[in-house]
């Protein structure tokens, strides 16, 4: 037998005026912030680890190395920015869906009268967020310190760029949210981050053997664009030993792989959440009605 | 359909793999009631509760909220939820969330009018975290109400609580039924639901097995209650025909028997001594424990 589906006309007490619900997706994403930045363990590494790497790895050490090259200065800012950006989006979607499904937060949510999209747009706003301090705290160093000849408008863009590109770490951190446990998650997500860091390229060049690896990186198709953006000319041109991609390809083609990242893992998620939020609910997890509390 | 109903199954049955959670289940939940949803582990009640919420979909029958499927966020903007084994975000305070969840519905209560409902102004700025228990319980209580919803879901809320917090959540209940609100409340303290539900149902495989007041469903039942101090031993009156169980409590003896009259001549014959005799109609607990045990018993023959 198949389930019925009733359909009658809205009696209409329980619309929401478009107002209120601008104000829904408002406060979910204010709350979502606000408990970021009240998570020490989430906030202070993903807030402080990039400035200091940035600056000691891609200034100081990569600065001495490299005589003053601006271009070099160009391509650790644009790299260790890659950096900047993945770790929020990862770690912030993949961590938080895990607990929140873990500890039923996510199944109330969903009987209450919560906008679907709040949820989703709220974690997406909070990483961003995150992203666009992590960038001011990378350009500031990177104009003073680093040497990082670039004009307003590179700036602008790169930082734009960035913290749009958070987006695709977003989804693959939401994707495995959906499937590991609380306890699991930030195993999961470091075993597809730290390859995803490293074999994307950002900090040295792969071996040409093994280059075509990169491709399966997201962070490589980020820093492709961000170094287009900044005008770092195609690396093959650069002496050896310059971290990055080895040429820019085409930015259309980068933007579209992190765009189908995006769009896949994402709804790869929310097909996930949607099966597997009614088993949580299993007759299983229902209390006995204790004979000791007959008496 | 009913315009009393404002929630409603029809029919509904759903399997979890091998296990066949609802069977049939018919389930209304009428204007202005408190409904009580009691049954055994198993039973069915959760799985009921979270059809109706549109957090599952039936395998067969239908599902109604306020006349609209439960999906619909214009059916749940009516409702107030507070489910079993859930934590809130530990970070965020008891006034942000309910400030937060507020935001969801048309014309919530203030967040300062909620504090005051649920007797929770004291703890408004502490940390979800921080809180007990029965605390954590209260304010997950905050924020179900925090909707002015005219139908609110109680899945065990007083679980963890001590004595007085479980008194000012009853009475907050029996306010918002008074207000006109509508309660499905699930519970296995039994004297909870004979203390508030308006009607009981009893749910048992998946299955409704029983459905009405709280003095319809004792009559139901053919058990009576024997309170006495006696002389007699423990085992002695066990054996007797008609009692059913004996249980000690101090000086006094609690027998649980089909024919009440027989017994308590029999009880004065043997011992001219006994004093205190008191005989009860089965409570809420003794109506359940038979309810439950036919159907049981019934599934195995």
């Amino acid at each position: 037998m198949n389930a019925t589906t009733l359909s009658f006309e809205l009696n209409g007490s329980a619309t929401m005026p478009g107002g209120r619900l601008l104000g829904a997706y408002f406060a979910e994403a204010k709350y979502e912030f606000i408990r970021a930045l009240r998570t020490p363990a989430f906030a202070i590494p993903f807030l402080l680890l990039p400035i200091a790497l940035y600056v000691l790895f891609g200034i100081l050490l990569a600065g001495s190395m490299s005589h003053g090259d601006p271009t070099f200065a160009k391509i650790m800012f644009v790299n260790w920015s890659v950096f900047g950006v993945m770790g929020p989006g990862m770690f912030g979607f993949g961590m938080i869906v895990a607990q929140e499904r873990d500890h039923g937060l996510l199944s109330l949510k969903r009987a209450l009268p919560m906008p679907p999209a709040a949820y989703f747009l709220a974690k997406m706003f909070m990483t961003m967020t995150f992203a666009a301090i992590i960038m001011v705290t990378l350009i500031v160093p990177a104009l003073t310190l680093g040497h990082v000849r670039l004009s307003l408008g590179q700036i602008l863009a790169v930082s734009l760029l960035d913290i749009l590109g958070s987006l695709p770490f977003c989804a693959v951190g939401f994707f495995i949210g959906t499937r590991a446990s609380s306890k699991s998650a930030a195993a999961f997500i470091n075993l597809a981050y730290l390859p995803m860091m490293h074999l994307g390229g950002l900090f040295y060049p792969l071996p040409k053997s093994v280059q075509p690896i990169e491709f399966l990186s997201p962070a490589f198709y980020l820093d492709k664009l961000g170094l287009w953006v900044a005008g770092v000319p195609n690396l093959d041109q650069l002496p050896s030993g310059a971290a990055g991609p080895s040429s820019h390809g085409s930015p259309l083609l980068c933007a579209g792989v992190l765009v189908g990242v995006t769009l896949l893992f994402g709804m790869l998620a929310i097909r996930r959440l949607a099966g597997t939020a009614s088993q949580k609910l299993a007759p299983t997890s229902e209390r006995s009605v204790s004979l000791a509390l007959q008496a | 359909m009913n315009d009393e109903y404002l929630a409603e199954l029809s029919g509904v049955s759903k399997r979890f793999g091998k296990v066949l959670a609802l069977d049939g289940l018919n389930l209304d939940v009428r204007r202005g009631e408190l409904l009580a949803v009691l049954g055994p582990n198993g039973a069915g009640k959760t799985t009921a509760i979270s059809l109706m919420l549109g957090l599952q979909q039936p395998d067969a029958g239908t599902v109604s909220l306020f006349r609209l499927p439960p999906q619909r966020l214009e059916a749940r903007r009516q409702v107030g939820v507070m489910m079993q084994e859930v934590t809130l975000a530990e970070d965020l305070r008891v006034r942000e969330h309910i400030d937060l969840v507020g935001h969801y519905y048309p014309k919530p209560f203030t967040p300062k009018e909620v504090l005051e409902m649920t007797h929770m102004t004291p703890l408004a700025d502490h940390p979800y975290g921080k809180l007990s228990a029965g605390q954590k319980r209260q304010a997950q209580f905050a924020v179900a109400v925090c909707g002015r919803p005219k139908l609110l879901f109680l899945d065990e809320p007083t679980v963890g609580m001590d004595v007085q917090a479980r008194g000012l959540m009853w009475e907050t209940l029996r306010n918002l039924v008074t207000r006109g609100s509508s309660i499905v409340l699930t519970t296995h303290y039994l004297e909870e639901a004979q203390a508030l539900a308006d009607r009981v149902v009893v749910l048992a495989k998946g299955r409704l097995i029983a459905s009405g007041t709280v003095s319809e469903m004792r009559a139901l039942v053919s058990r009576k209650r024997i309170t006495c101090s006696t002389t007699l031993t423990f085992e002695e009156i066990a054996t007797w025909p008609g009692v059913e169980s004996v249980a000690r409590d101090r000086n006094l003896l609690h027998i649980t028997v089909a024919d009440a009259e027989e017994v308590a001549r029999r009880l004065l014959i043997a011992d001219p001594k006994l004093r205190e005799l008191e005989v009860h109609r089965a409570g809420l607990a003794e109506a359940f424990t038979e309810l439950t045990q036919e159907t049981t018993q019934e599934a195995t023959s």
